[in-house]
């Protein structure tokens, strides 16, 4: 009746019991908190069941944050373990569970943080700036939003019901196989991602059809803002690496549910294969993350400079030669995995081309900020922290990309501290930078820019203590995803270092919360009333904050670069016309939807065979609904 | 401004399902290079040129290449209003997607039957694999072409229905595109 499921499903180590307790309390919290203030009614009508991609973004923001509160006490775990473990002491953590800790670090940080933090910053303001009213398929946009949810749910569900993956974040087979993994945290693995990945593919397709038709008259491709260039080139990625997520996390699945033979390592399955595909994958993925956050940058380092951007053309042309490029370095992350010589130097050297466009991009905010009147603002402040961390962190990474270099720092710490580098000091300190610097026009209210300041030098100091040991580490021949070590080799110092480093940026991290505690209880101090609180260049300013539903009563009309900055210092009058507006209802369809996938991705994890057909079945009648429904618009006449 | 027009939704429908196929594209070329790298793998097994009969094959593929030119003819009629036509043509093509459907069934449960199941080996696997998800789409055509059916039927050849007959008749084709690459990769190559 229950497949796998049993009550031993539920943890019985204490620290695996406090992390479940956490998890159902402050669901209970939240619940009851809800419940007291009547506001079950406001929270459906007015966020849940929206389809307007304003309230999409602030969804995804939401869900980014609480994921990532999640995502450092992993870490936070895993440093304090390491700091401890030496020796005799085998510190607090049992290895399986320290396992676990990892791979759900890397995996929620990846799929739960970062991507719903970039799908929430493209939501909230790919629309507003290329003058549309919506994106172009609004249900789809709301389905995307909650299959990511049913998907960080599931990883969520791990922690209380059964355990997740212990595999590592990419759940590298044989390790994965049934063979080796028989419990059902891969099958966690898988499904949360499968079902995530599928949101993630639907928005991609969402928001590269919204840039391609529906930019404001006079917008042409080369007139677009370099965020919008960006988030077109990251979708692009994501529409044709994710769909190999998907295949290849399919035939693990068929390897471990159906007795199939891809990854194994009998009857002639080949893990090597998996490796291979999941990179395909995964290379481009660090890019479907970075871009948008290189697009955040291109906006706020000239509205602060005061200067128009250096290099727009050299800025679009870097970005489309990195979306080629991406493809086309995956083996670099197995060089060890002995394709010969010649597969390797290739891979290494169009590794160490990838860096040139990347090395346009600084230069060309560098020379935008030359001989400009500079603000030093909180998102300049991590703009200095991501352009000084971002550039040291690429520099190891094109010492990497040398196979020889590679064999000795493979799975090493510095391999960590590299790519914690591009993550942390690029993709999170831009989607922190344009957080800040879109607050404004998503709340109406600006954030408290001395808490900002304070919290941005917290996370960068911090970040540099945290890492720059392990740099040392690895090359003192520390590998990755250590829960014990020995007192001879010298490492425990740095490990120390390492997790004071994370101590400072929890405080940056909590600085940030009361940051907008305080932000919100100033808002009436902060109101932004002219909708263009920073002297914007872009059109995502030229409507008030936070902008009504359809964004732009009137569609503006583009003739240049900048449309916002030209319109403001010329005396071209904007021809005012009236028509109807025709918006989506909302509906709770796509929720609905998504709640079937989880239950039966619970299903197929448990192997709670019978529940499968009638999730799909609930599914595809809430699809036969949403295709039947005539109604699905309303017009608004100004 | 007429950007927000209900009018003009086609064409984004249209570009926007162009660009799910082609993510499509990538799901089977991600089964492709896998079949690709474990073809030879038979673990002792049988290989394809014991398993596969190309006659078998080459009545499946003429069957769904038919069924391709007659949901064009749908298509044809469709844009000249005449539903009752379209409803007839849809008709066949389900006919002979079902006829292909069940004819890969029948293949399967030879193989299966025969102790050549998709656990004997990793060339079966991932033949299994590639071939099934084809046919899985192919399924899922089918019921949505019987959805169509119905709504053509009960709600005559308006917008809707138009645009949704356009996304059909542009996956099939597509469905077609990948067998032809099924059909020469795997069994052609596989039992020359």
């Amino acid at each position: 009746m229950l497949g796998r499921l049993t009550l031993a499903a539920i943890p019985s180590d204490p620290i695996a019991i406090a992390g479940a307790s956490v998890v159902v309390i402050g669901g209970l919290v939240v619940i009851s908190l809800l419940t007291y203030f009547r506001l079950w009614k406001w929270l459906w009508s007015e966020w849940l069941t929206s389809l307007d991609p304003k309230k999409i973004g602030v969804m995804y923001l939401i869900a980014a944050v609480v994921m990532l509160a999640r995502g450092m006490i992993d870490a936070g775990m895993m440093r304090a373990q390491q700091a401890v473990s030496v020796g005799s002491d085998q510190g607090f953590l049992a290895p399986a569970h320290f396992d676990q800790i990892f791979t759900a670090h890397g995996v929620i940080m990846i799929f739960f943080v970062a991507m719903p933090f970039m799908f929430g910053l493209l939501n909230l303001i790919v629309p507003l700036q290329i003058g549309a009213r919506d994106v172009a398929f609004p249900f789809l946009n709301s389905l995307s939003f909650w299959l990511f949810v049913a998907g960080a749910l599931l990883v969520n569900c791990s922690l209380v019901i059964g355990e997740f993956a212990a595999t590592g974040w990419l759940a590298y087979p044989p390790l994965s196989e049934i063979a080796y993994s028989p419990g059902v945290g891969v099958d966690y693995y898988i499904w949360a991602l499968q079902i995530a990945g599928l949101g993630s593919l639907f928005s991609g397709i969402n928001f590269l059809t919204t840039i391609l038709t529906m930019r404001s008259p006079g917008m042409t491709l080369m007139r677009m803002p370099i965020f919008v260039w960006t988030a077109a080139a990251s979708m692009v990625l994501v529409i044709f690496a994710f769909p190999i997520l998907t295949g290849t996390l399919g035939m693990l699945f068929l390897d471990r549910f159906a007795g199939m033979h891809f990854f194994t390592s009998d009857f002639g399955g080949n893990p090597m294969m998996y490796i291979n595909l999941i990179w395909s994958w995964g290379h481009p993925e660090v890019y479907i993350l970075i871009l948008p956050a290189f697009g955040v940058f291109s906006e706020i380092v000239p509205v602060f400079s005061q200067k128009r951007l250096f290099g727009y053309t050299s800025m679009v042309i870097a970005t489309i030669s990195i979306t080629v490029l991406s493809f086309l370095v995956w083996l670099h992350h197995f060089f060890t995995m002995g394709a010969g010589a010649n597969v390797n130097a290739f891979f290494g050297i169009m590794t160490m081309v990838i860096a040139i466009p990347t090395g346009v991009k600084i230069f060309n905010w560098l020379f935008t900020m030359f001989r400009g009147r500079i603000l030093f603002t909180s998102p300049m402040i991590w703009f200095f922290g991501f352009v000084v961390t971002f550039t040291l962190g690429g520099a190891a990474g094109v010492l990497m990309s040398i196979p020889a270099a590679d064999f000795q720092l493979h799975n090493s710490l510095f391999l960590v501290a590299h790519f914690h580098t591009m993550i942390v000091g690029g993709v999170l300190f831009g989607y922190f930078a344009g957080l800040t610097y879109w607050f404004p026009k998503i709340f109406g209210y600006r954030l408290d820019e001395t808490l900002g300041k304070i919290a941005a030098w917290l996370w960068i100091v911090g970040f540099v203590v945290a890492f720059v040991p392990l740099y040392i580490l690895g090359f003192m021949g520390a590998t990755r995803r250590l829960d014990h070590y020995d007192l001879s080799t010298g490492w425990r110092p740095l490990f120390i270092i390492a997790g004071i480093g994370v101590v400072i940026i929890a405080c940056g991290a909590a600085l940030q919360v009361l940051q907008l505690i305080v932000s919100y209880r100033r808002r009436h101090k902060y109101r932004d009333t002219t909708g263009d609180p920073w002297n914007g260049r872009n059109l995502e300013w030229f409507t008030p904050s936070p902008p009504p539903a359809y964004n732009f009563t009137h569609i503006p009309h583009v003739y240049g670069h900048d449309a916002f900055w030209a319109a403001k210092h010329s005396s071209v009058i904007h021809p005012a016309e009236h028509d109807d507006i025709v918006m989506q209802k909302d509906t709770g369809l796509g929720l609905y939807i998504a709640g079937f996938s989880f239950v039966a991705g619970f299903a197929i994890i448990w192997h709670i065979i019978w529940l499968i057909p009638v999730a799909l079945v609930g599914g595809i009648v809430c699809i036969l609904f949403r295709m039947l429904d005539e109604h699905t618009e309303y017009t608004i006449t100004i | 401004m007429t950007i927000d027009h209900p009018h003009d939704i086609t064409p984004r429908v249209t570009l926007g399902f162009w660009i799910y196929l082609m993510s499509d594209c990538v799901l089977f070329a991600s089964l492709f290079a896998t079949y690709a790298v474990l073809h030879g793998n038979t673990y002792g097994g049988p290989s394809g040129r014991e398993l596969f009969s190309l006659t078998f094959v080459l009545a499946e593929t003429l069957i769904l290449l038919t069924s391709s030119f007659t949901v064009g003819l749908a298509m044809l009629s469709a844009y000249k209003g005449r539903r009752n036509q379209v409803i007839i043509f849809l008709a066949i093509t389900l006919v002979l997607g079902l006829t292909f459907i069940g004819l890969e069934l029948n293949e399967f449960v030879k193989l299966v039957h025969d102790g050549n199941s998709w656990t004997r080996s990793a060339f079966l696997s991932s033949f299994f694999t590639l071939v099934g998800t084809h046919g899985l789409h192919v399924t899922l055509g089918s019921l949505w072409m019987m959805f169509l059916i119905a709504q053509t039927f009960f709600d005559g050849l308006t917008e809707v229905v138009l645009r949704r007959l356009l996304c059909l008749t542009l996956f099939w084709h597509f469905l077609d595109i990948v067998w032809i690459f099924i059909f020469t990769i795997v069994y052609l190559m596989g039992t020359i």
